[in-house]
């Protein structure tokens, strides 16, 4: 491989690190702060599916109806699927106080389901898949070299990276109300006899937890791809969690977690256009080993939250 | 003791939303009305049944030439489909059988092969025809398979002549023998008008994961591909992204990206369903091998029209190459070789 040939091979790498990244930045942020406040989401497959279908159901139909804003009323649909998903699992678990695997399993089982009856309701049958014109990729370099390539992506790997990996840092360790949030997480008896409301903290969590998964879909719908297929999410919703577990419930170490498995995932790609004489199994393999080996590596030292899994009752 | 009763109706609740999302008989089950009577004189009465939701192009294939049928006022149809692979397959069969009075039933066997086989052998009076990469078996049980090598074959030739740079990509889901003989005739093709071509296939090891199919395909732009063949989903972005040229696979997908799909191997189920059709009413149905209905001889297989508007070079000369080549295939004065051994990564390195 010669010189240009491997700046162009490195530097489509970055660029795809950075795309196969951000749904799983989203989805594991998103589970992050869930988690902290003492709640496993397990619908977290199933909410980025529903965003990925609600976002891309309603940039569909606001631009059949001549809006011009239609992705964003998408991504707002999207963040609405996402909180109804929410609530409905806060009701399971924070208000019934019922197990939380379950709960997880089931809102991911019904949102999928919810989200395949939806799309036929909308949608109907044809043979090629209905589609929008996606959001566009922004040229921050313009066509420059090296730099042009890798930062030509889309306004949500920028929020991603930029605004929400910050923020998620800034409001868990250094606002009042992530203080609350981690402590209805840790202990919730002496987080209520400190005078905070646990069950409206946990919800609180779980809404703005549900709200990032839906996004992280919406944006393969409605930024990615421009359209919505069965299997959209194939999985990244159940990386999200290994990679929660990795971070050890840190917001910038799940973001390390979601850019080592996107890069793995990227490179894989790559290798396999060489032509080498492996498997191919072997290099879709990669992404998943290299999350299993930092898992191994980082996982032993998991410190869960206090009151993982536990539902609070007053007594 | 309330909060245990608010516990049990809100599970009772979600069960319940649950379940009707459920996969359930899209249209209504034909009423049976005249039990004995059904084959004499009334449409014949079909069932499909598909593992995978009806928005898979491979059983979307399926659907929509049955759906023809019944519009034609030939058959009644009715369906279910997204079964998956989890043993429902042969609860559903044998639900059908009993209560549907079906004459035909329509699907895909291959990741539920053996049930579906066993189902049939418990009802020979019902015509089984399912997509299977097994063989026929007597009384009832009937093969097809979309062997629409040959149009892919023409999509290399297109393809190649379309390369600058000699670099094509392939984005497949699995290689099984159907995938693989379809990239191999695609490649065959391209090497016949560029002996230098290399060809780059990428498997995602799944039949629906269109983002990773898109990375897939940069990943071949990346390294030096400028013409795309979307053995899946999510690829003729890429390439339409990248001002290249693509081609799709199974329906005619041009209007993914008019200026950029130039054509694509195109799979009818019609040519089936019509001779199974008439074989089941004039009670001359037998077990057998479907194959050369779902090919270009009988119409079961055809390249998508040339879409000359693309923006890639495109020329005339190749356009009328192409069209030769399948007139020799129509005729039947040239043969696609079926290869079903697992494509190389890359073909010009072997």
């Amino acid at each position: 491989m010669d010189d240009t040939l491997f700046v162009t091979f490195l530097v489509g790498l970055i660029a795809a690190t950075l795309r196969v990244a951000t749904p799983l930045v989203y989805g594991s942020i998103g589970e992050v702060i869930t988690e902290r406040a003492g709640i496993l989401n397990l619908g977290i497959e199933g909410i980025m599916f529903l965003g990925a279908f609600a976002g891309f159901a309603v940039a569909a139909k606001s631009f059949e109806a001549g809006i011009g804003g239609y992705l964003w009323l998408g991504l707002l649909g999207a963040i609405v699927s996402g909180v109804l998903m929410a609530l409905l699992m806060g009701l399971l678990t924070v208000t019934l106080g019922l197990n939380q695997h379950v709960s997880g399993l089931g809102i991911t089982l019904l949102a999928i389901g919810l989200s395949l009856f939806g799309f036929r309701l909308v949608f109907g049958e044809s043979s090629v898949l209905p589609s929008v014109d996606p959001f566009s990729q922004l040229f921050v370099f313009g066509e420059t070299p090296i730099l042009g390539p890798i930062f030509k992506q889309y306004l949500l790997t920028y929020v991603a990276f930029l605004v929400l990996v910050p923020l998620a840092w800034w409001l868990l360790y250094r606002t009042s109300f992530g203080l609350e949030l981690r402590s209805v997480g840790e202990n919730p008896e002496a987080a209520d006899a400190a005078g905070v409301n646990v069950f409206r903290t946990r919800y609180l969590a779980l809404v703005i937890g549900g709200a990032l998964m839906a996004v992280g879909g919406a944006f393969l719908s409605i930024a990615q791809l421009g359209a919505f297929s069965p299997g959209i999410i194939a999985g990244r919703g159940w990386v999200c969690i290994a990679l929660v577990i990795f971070a050890r419930w840190d917001p910038i170490r799940a973001t390390a977690g979601a850019v080592l498995f996107g890069a793995v995932f990227a490179l894989q790609l790559r290798l396999q256009t060489l032509g080498f004489d492996l498997p191919f199994e072997v290099f879709l393999a990669l992404p998943y080993l290299v999350t299993i080996l930092a898992l191994a590596i980082t996982g032993r030292n998991a410190n869960y939250p206090g009151a993982y899994l536990k539902p609070y009752r007053r007594e | 003791m309330s909060r245990k009763i608010v516990i049990l109706l809100a599970s009772i609740a979600l069960l319940a939303i649950i379940a009707a999302c459920a996969p359930l008989p899209a249209a209504p089950a034909p009423a049976p009305a005249e039990p004995a009577a059904v084959d004499d004189d009334g449409p014949v009465s079909v069932f499909g049944a598909y593992a995978t939701a009806i928005e898979e192009p491979w059983d979307g294939v399926i659907h929509a030439a049955l759906n023809a049928a019944q519009e034609a006022g030939q058959i009644e149809y009715s369906y279910t489909d997204d079964i998956g692979y989890a043993g429902d397959m042969e609860r559903i069969l044998r639900e059908v059988a009993e209560e549907n009075e079906s004459d035909v039933i329509f699907g895909d066997a291959f990741g539920n092969e053996e049930a579906v086989r066993r189902v049939a052998a418990d009802y020979p009076e019902i015509a089984f025809v399912f997509g299977s990469g097994g063989g026929p078996a007597n009384p009832n049980f009937s093969v097809f398979d979309n062997w629409i090598h040959e149009p892919a074959y023409l999509s290399g030739m297109l393809a190649g002549g379309i390369s600058d740079s000699g670099v094509i990509g392939v984005v497949g889901g699995l290689p099984v023998p159907e995938v693989n003989r379809i990239v191999n005739a695609f490649i065959a093709g391209a090497e016949s008008v560029n002996p230098n071509v290399d060809v780059k296939t990428t498997f995602i090891n799944s039949w629906f994961d269109p983002a990773a199919a898109k990375e897939a395909a940069l990943a071949q732009i990346d390294a030096g591909a400028d013409v795309l063949f979307a053995e899946r989903f999510g690829v003729i972005g890429a390439a339409a992204d990248n001002g290249f040229c693509a081609f799709g696979n199974m329906s005619d997908q041009k209007e993914l990206a008019p200026d950029y799909v130039v054509s694509g191997p195109v799979w009818h189920m019609e040519p089936t369903v019509q001779y199974i059709v008439s074989q089941v009413a004039g009670g001359t149905y037998t077990a057998q091998d479907l194959k050369d209905f779902s090919m270009v001889a009988k119409g079961g297989a055809s390249l998508a029209p040339i879409n000359t508007d693309v923006k890639c070079n495109l020329t005339d000369e190749l356009v009328q190459m192409v069209q030769d080549k399948e007139q020799e295939i129509v005729s039947g004065l040239f043969r696609v070789d079926i290869t079903e051994s697992q494509p190389p990564a890359s073909s010009g390195r072997q």
